[in-house]
């Protein structure tokens, strides 16, 4: 199955797109994975990034690169992002847990501190995970950002998080 | 009788973008639209638009939708809504009825923008209250902030269906699952993974076999289609719903250039009979332009680059605008279009935009049934 049958990304096509940062520059520092790999005709990634980190360039299908050395993880491309197919990844806590932003479209938004249900690509339950922060800016136009800490081998499995009330 | 330099009828993307093009090259211009509200479906797009940075991409629709009123306002563009348009004349007398009364307008230019109408899908059940378009569930919540149903059954998988999907999850609504009759997702790959992550399930090659219910729909059955669309026994998966949402594609709606007497060829790529237009938007009838889902249904971004080219078209016909500053306001906007239809999900558009001029002499000969000409 791949994500044009069934909806969604196996890990192993996310690794292969051009978005996704090699395991070594995930390990260095806070960026971006951009799991956009369909040839739509769309750039606001780009743009949005001041770092130079993203390309997209002519033709405007051209599917999103990432260089990672430039990423600071600032997570604009990801709230400009209207796939939202971008997530920011933080592996470099030694506690043995990530630090994962994702872009949140829901009501009510969960809080600080609050315990979350995980979710896969695929939507379903692997584990639970810890709300560290939640952003909302004018400059989000309505997406918020939620910085969840998830086990750190969960790092590139979880996607979305489900709240417990 | 009322006179306009330019009636434009519609007020979705694709005819405030005409309007604003017309009424900044100089031209007197009267939009025409039927329902309460101007804005066609642009206020229901809530999610943020696709596209080139500098042309709006990353932009809600609903906020598109607020800057491109303002725009049409600040020119000086009449807006008169509740008013529907039932016929034209001669290429140039429109014939409108308002709530109380009925009344017509000369026209030098003419731009229909009319956008286009939800196809249905019949299967046993389909009459049964809680099965609707998808675009009525979207109307329902972004509109009227009613739920339409609280476990929903999306059928298609276009971009229609992955984007309501998501809305009704936003609306606070349970989706049971979006089932397609295709073997692929038909809509933007990115769609359908917000959704997949939220937990709906995406069941391609699968098809609504019944919705059964006494009153309303109570429970839909879906089944697996082979390669030639016959429901496969044995396959049945039993959902337990209260809506079923049809998202199964869209069809211009041209009935106003049927009576106008335009040349219409039938383009599946396109969403079926499209009134033949020029690049300049014309349709064979000299001084009537189409602009959006009438002349091709594709997505909002390229209505309103359409809507910019024949307004621009209509205004220099009218002599608002020489040919040469005309080629020149157009060049971008031609430029966004042709962005827009690049790429795969672009093929269709491009393929069925090219089948049309490749089919320009057919339509000529063609012998038509209704209008005239």
């Amino acid at each position: 199955m791949s994500i044009l049958e069934d909806g969604y990304f196996t890990l192993e096509e996310v690794l292969a797109l051009p978005g996704c940062p090699s395991p070594e520059a995930m390990r260095g520092r806070r960026v971006a994975v951009v799991e956009c790999g369909h040839e739509l005709p769309c750039n606001p990634c780009e743009t949005a990034c001041k770092a130079g980190a993203l390309t997209v360039g002519t033709p405007i299908t051209n599917v999103p690169k990432i260089d990672a050395a430039c990423c600071d993880g600032c997570g604009i491309c990801m709230v400009d992002c209207p796939g939202l197919a971008i997530f920011i990844l933080d592996l470099t806590r030694d506690d043995g847990r990530a630090e994962l932003w994702l872009p949140y479209e829901f009501l009510p938004l969960p809080e600080m501190g609050e315990a979350v249900l995980l979710r896969d690509r695929a939507g379903s339950v692997v584990g639970e995970g810890q709300v560290t922060k939640v952003r909302q800016a004018k400059r989000f136009d309505r997406t918020a950002v939620v910085q969840v800490l998830v086990p750190e081998e969960l790092a590139m499995t979880v996607r979305a998080i489900a709240l417990r009330r | 009788m009322k006179q306009a330099e330019i009636v434009v009828i519609g007020a979705g993307p694709a005819g405030l973008s005409a309007a604003a093009a017309a009424a900044q090259a100089g031209a007197q211009v009267l939009v025409i639209d039927e329902n309460a509200e101007p804005g066609g479906q642009l206020f229901k797009q809530i999610h943020k638009f696709f596209g080139a940075s500098e042309h709006r991409a990353g932009q809600r629709g609903v906020d598109i939708g607020h800057e491109l009123l303002e725009e049409v306002e600040g020119l000086g563009v009449e807006v008169v809504l509740d008013a529907s348009v039932w016929g034209i004349y001669d290429g140039s007398t429109v014939a409108v009825a308002s709530q109380e009364y009925s009344w017509r307008v000369k026209a030098d230019r003419i731009v229909l923008a009319t956008g286009a109408t939800e196809n249905g899908l019949s299967f046993r059940g389909w009459t049964l209250p809680g099965v609707m378009g998808a675009g009525c569930a979207q109307t329902m919540m972004n509109v009227h902030r009613v739920l339409p149903g609280q476990r929903v059954v999306m059928v298609g998988s276009g971009n229609v269906g992955l984007i309501v999907a998501y809305q009704l999850l936003q609306a606070g609504a349970e989706v049971v699952a979006v089932v397609d009759a295709l073997p692929r997702v038909g809509g933007y790959p990115v769609h359908a993974a917000k959704i997949a992550r939220a937990g709906v399930p995406i069941y391609t090659s699968y098809s609504v076999k019944e919705a059964d219910g006494d009153e309303c729909v109570e429970k839909v059955t879906i089944w697996r289609v082979d390669d030639r669309w016959q429901g496969v026994p044995g396959s049945e998966i039993e959902l337990d719903a209260d809506t079923v949402t049809l998202a199964v594609g869209l069809s211009p709606m041209a009935e106003l250039a049927w009576v106008a007497g335009c040349r219409f060829l039938h383009i599946p790529e396109l969403g079926g009979h499209v009134p033949v237009h020029s690049a300049y938007m014309e349709t064979t009838v000299p001084g009537i332009y189409v602009a959006g889902d009438v002349s091709g249904v594709e997505e909002a971004s390229c209505a309103m680059e359409e809507g910019r080219l024949a307004g621009l078209w209509a205004a220099s016909a009218a002599g608002r605008l020489s040919v040469a500053a005309a080629v020149a306001a157009a060049a971008p906007h031609e430029a966004s279009l042709a962005r827009l239809r690049s790429g795969p999900f672009g093929a269709a558009a491009r393929g069925g935009k090219l089948a049309m001029d490749g089919r320009r002499d057919e339509a000529w000969g063609q012998t038509l049934t209704r209008g005239g000409a």
